[in-house]
């Protein structure tokens, strides 16, 4: 039976224990010699909760377990000659395996393999049965064994509200989990790597070439060595950034200045959620704008005055990434503008300083903080961004501070190492996972900085 | 200025030295002014130059040419099993008739490669459209009537004028028959240019006259149904437990770390944690939209959360002592006051996320939605695609028609993305209430 029909006839127990306790409890209380501890509907939840909670807990844990148990218990099948496999090979004879499972013919594989793959489908066959029978099982005896306690002394509603305590407490979990799963599969693939590609190479490297073991090195005829210098990338990571934030900074802060202090409410209410729109535009559009538009008009611009412009330069990423990240620069700056006090600009007024005047020297002062930790996060933002680079930056790992030159990011390696079919063992692969390591260090880091500096230098007011 | 006495101005003095700075303070304002100015026109400016690119080439991209040709819908030749049956209208030879029809219209021109090119003219997809509109009106079977085909994605482009006939034969995509016929074609106006139904129901191509968005589209509704179902029953009791329940303690702070932490990582590294865990790990199928709407719940999720969290915040307290006060639990409370209160908030929060979720590309390019799919999904465990990752596939051709193509398609996608943050500012003024 598959997963979701098997939840359906679990939420079907569930509603049938409902119906029973509830009508249970009806029985008891219109014979008038009972009175009830709780609501009757109480009695019907906490049966029905009981009934399907855990099952479909259960559900879950089983449906995800089930691989991971036959990929140990399928060892057994291994040739002696084979029984203490590195992960590498393990993994190319585990896909030998689900090959023959899903009926794939590849060659004439090996009769050990053959039979593992019968064994396999044979495995999954009985637990689908087995899973089901618990779950059904499960979820019967739990109603039942609620059903079997509702008396009209039994505190249902307190019974219920615990198990909704303890549900909306285990959902808030969720956020630890997916930290915890973002740290650990990147930790333990990076941990790989660096097992094969030392540390202060990869962090201290110069050049950036991997490629697949073995691979030959592109038209010399020789077997070409993988490199995982990460230095090439993280300086056009900082190019694009800094071409980006020379553009988002100056105009994202001057827009939030103008509408802060100068505008009247009409013009701002007509651009304050045009600017919006720029922040709501996806990314994946940016990044074809940039390759369709910016990036020839670029090209032009610098060839009509006589420089060399690579056709995937630096400078056209970090244009558009710079008008992407405009919006997220002025709303925040637009903030903490406003959190000035009117009070401090009264008192600028009131000793004769022009608009400009209370602007530079009072009010940037008083947001300074809010206005650094702004464009920290900006800065955050454009190291993490991903689709405008992939499709407008290129992929030729350059070490160049020239804006007009072709250069590659962190995050555009990461997707065209990752994009695709990848063999999941080799030091290439595995480097993807060591650069967003880096990217989430550095991300969190500047995260953490900003924050900091909000914290410790923000003037309190009031 | 310590030493008021030896320092002091006369008032005349003073209005003298402040006249005299008075026109540079004055054009100093002015040119501050003026480049606030200057930083919202640039925006704005961006903004247009951004729209522009894209409806220029995507209003024409929503439209192809279509041909009509008189096709003799022939029983035995189209239907040779004669059971109308899908199997035997495919083993049929709808191809032949429809060059039959096509060089009928063309005056029947002889040799090879004036057949040769007129073949070129039409859709390599026009054998199934004939079978489908067979298929959908078999009532007509036997006559010989008007059937719309379109055009090949060459002579589409030449149309538009993206293929100058002027240049050297030799540098052309097409060759002289090839436009001699289409002039022909022009000329008896069977061409037309209407709204192109391959761009909404067709399916993945690599032919760009045939290509179309229906399968992503698809695939985007179903990954974005996942997400919110995950991310909003979520994103909803993770509010309420750390709004309501929580005791303020080291567990309750880490949790709120957590979720500001989240909020700051890169997109492309749930794809990675989605690939680690869901696909490697759990070992559950790459490319389908159950997976994508998992990663994608989890990277809205505290989008979500801060603004539930806010939401429930506005809840104002009296509201609780009053249900407190006639004696409703805490969580009566909770679920028939605050939740209900909270709701066009949560609501509000939920379909920004979902909006965040469905532009979002990379991290569902890590997991495979990437893949050349043809056939459209049809439920979350079938392989498929996204609209934004589709885009990001046609990007990639090299095709003229491609540009115009991708550009509707983000028409599509950008519409889409207005309805839903529409809705929501209209949900925000319809249902918020200030306290």
């Amino acid at each position: 039976m598959s997963m979701s029909s098997l939840a359906l006839i679990v939420l079907v127990i569930g509603a049938g224990y409902f119906y029973l306790a509830q009508r249970a409890v009806l029985l008891l209380r219109s014979t008038g010699q009972h009175r009830l501890h709780s609501l009757p509907h109480y009695y019907g939840y906490w049966a029905a909760a009981v009934a399907v909670l855990p099952a479909l807990l259960l559900l879950l844990i089983l449906s995800i377990a089930d691989d991971i148990v036959f990929k140990i218990m399928v060892r057994d099948f291994y040739p002696p000659d084979q029984q203490n496999l590195d992960s590498v090979s393990e993994a190319i004879v585990l896909a030998k395996i689900m090959n023959v499972v899903k009926g794939i013919q590849f060659g004439s594989p090996d009769a050990w393999v053959i039979a593992a793959g019968e064994a396999w489908i044979q495995w999954t066959e009985t637990s689908r049965q087995l899973i089901s029978v618990i779950v059904i099982g499960v979820s019967l005896l739990g109603g039942l064994f609620a059903y079997r306690k509702v008396s009209p002394e039994f505190r249902s509603r307190n019974a219920v509200e615990r198990i909704i305590l303890w549900v909306l407490g285990l959902s808030s979990t969720v956020a630890i989990l997916t930290t915890i799963g973002i740290v650990l599969s990147v930790l333990f693939e990076s941990i790989r790597f660096f097992k094969l590609v030392p540390p202060t190479e990869f962090i201290f490297g110069l050049t950036w070439n991997p490629q697949f073991e073995g691979a030959e090195r592109a038209g010399s005829g020789q077997m070409g060595l993988a490199t995982y210098g990460m230095v090439p990338l993280f300086v056009g990571t900082l190019l694009i950034s800094v071409v980006a934030l020379t553009v988002a900074v100056p105009v994202g802060l001057f827009a939030a200045i103008y509408l802060a202090e100068y505008a009247n409410n009409t013009v701002r209410g007509v651009v304050k959620p045009l600017l919006e729109i720029l922040a709501g535009v996806p990314t994946v559009v940016y990044g074809f704008f940039a390759a369709l538009t910016v990036a020839p008009l670029v090209r032009g611009a610098g060839e009509s005055i006589g420089l060399t412009v690579a056709s995937e330069s630096a400078m056209a990423a970090g244009l558009v990434m710079g008008v992407m990240i405009i919006p997220f620069v002025s709303s925040l700056s637009d903030d903490v503008i406003n959190a000035v006090p009117q009070s401090l600009r009264d008192a600028a007024y009131g000793l004769g300083s022009t608009k400009s005047e209370t602007v530079r020297q009072v009010i940037l002062p008083a947001a300074l903080p809010g206005i650094v930790a702004a464009v920290i996060l900006a800065v955050s933002r454009a190291i993490g961004e991903t689709m405008i680079v992939v499709m407008a930056a290129g992929l030729a790992a350059n070490l160049s501070f020239n804006p007009l030159d072709a250069v590659t990011t962190v995050t555009s390696q990461i997707v065209t190492i990752l994009v695709g079919d990848q063999e999941f063992e080799s030091a290439k692969t595995l480097a993807a996972f060591a650069l967003a390591l880096m990217l989430i260090i550095i991300t969190l880091g500047l995260n953490f900085f900003a924050l900091q500096i909000v914290k410790k230098y923000r003037e309190q007011y009031d | 200025m310590t030493n008021l006495t030896a320092g002091a101005l006369s008032p005349k003095e003073a209005i003298d030295r402040v006249a005299a700075t008075l026109r540079r303070r004055r054009s100093a304002e002015f040119r501050f002014r003026f480049w606030g100015q200057a930083a919202i026109g640039l925006a704005l400016g961006f903004l247009v130059l951004l729209f522009g690119a894209i409806f220029s080439n995507g209003i024409p991209g929503l439209f192809q040419h279509y041909v009509v040709l008189d096709v003799e819908l022939n029983k035995q030749r189209l239907d040779p099993q004669g059971d109308m049956s899908v199997n035997s209208l495919y083993a049929g030879d709808a191809e032949a008739l429809i060059r039959e029809g096509l060089l009928a219209a063309l005056d029947n021109p002889t040799g090879r490669s004036n057949t040769r090119a007129a073949r070129g003219i039409i859709s390599s997809g026009s054998a199934q459209r004939l079978v489908d509109f067979v298929y959908a009106n078999p009532d007509l079977m036997g006559q010989t009537v008007p059937v719309k085909f379109a055009l090949d994605d060459d002579i589409d482009s030449f149309l538009r004028g993206f293929i100058d006939r002027n240049t050297p034969e030799a540098d052309r995509r097409i060759n002289d028959t090839v436009i001699q016929f289409v002039d022909k074609l022009m000329a008896s106006e069977r061409v037309s240019y209407e709204v192109s139904d391959y761009l909404f129901f067709g399916s993945a191509s690599r032919d760009a006259e045939m290509a179309g968005i229906r399968g992503a589209f698809i695939g985007s509704i179903l990954t974005l149904f996942i997400c919110v179902l995950i991310s909003f029953p979520l994103g909803v009791a993770t509010a309420v437990y750390l709004e309501e329940i929580a005791p303020k303690n080291r567990f309750t702070e880490i949790i709120e770390i957590n979720i500001n932490n989240l909020a700051a990582v890169p997109s492309v590294v749930f794809g990675i944690m989605g690939l680690a865990v869901f696909i490697v790990l759990f070992g559950m199928p790459r490319s389908i939209p159950l997976v994508g709407g998992i990663v994608l719940a989890l990277m809205t999720l505290p989008t979500i959360i801060i603004s539930s969290r806010a939401a429930i915040r506005s809840v104002p307290p009296s509201i609780r002592d009053a249900a407190l006060g006639v004696g409703a639990s805490k969580m009566q409370t909770i679920f028939h006051h605050v939740i209900p209160l909270a709701m066009p908030g949560m609501l509000t929060g939920t379909i920004i996320g979902m909006a965040q979720a469905l532009g979002e590309t990379a991290p569902l390019l890590m997991i495979g939605m990437v893949a050349f799919i043809v056939d459209v999904p049809g439920g979350v465990m079938d392989p498929g695609t996204v609209l934004p990752v589709q885009i990001f596939m046609w990007a990639d051709f090299a095709e003229r028609m491609f540009v115009q193509k991708t550009s509707a398609a983000i028409i599509v996608l950008l519409a889409f993305l207005i309805v839903m943050n529409a809705s929501a500012i209209w949900l925000r003024k319809k249902l918020e209430r200030r306290w």
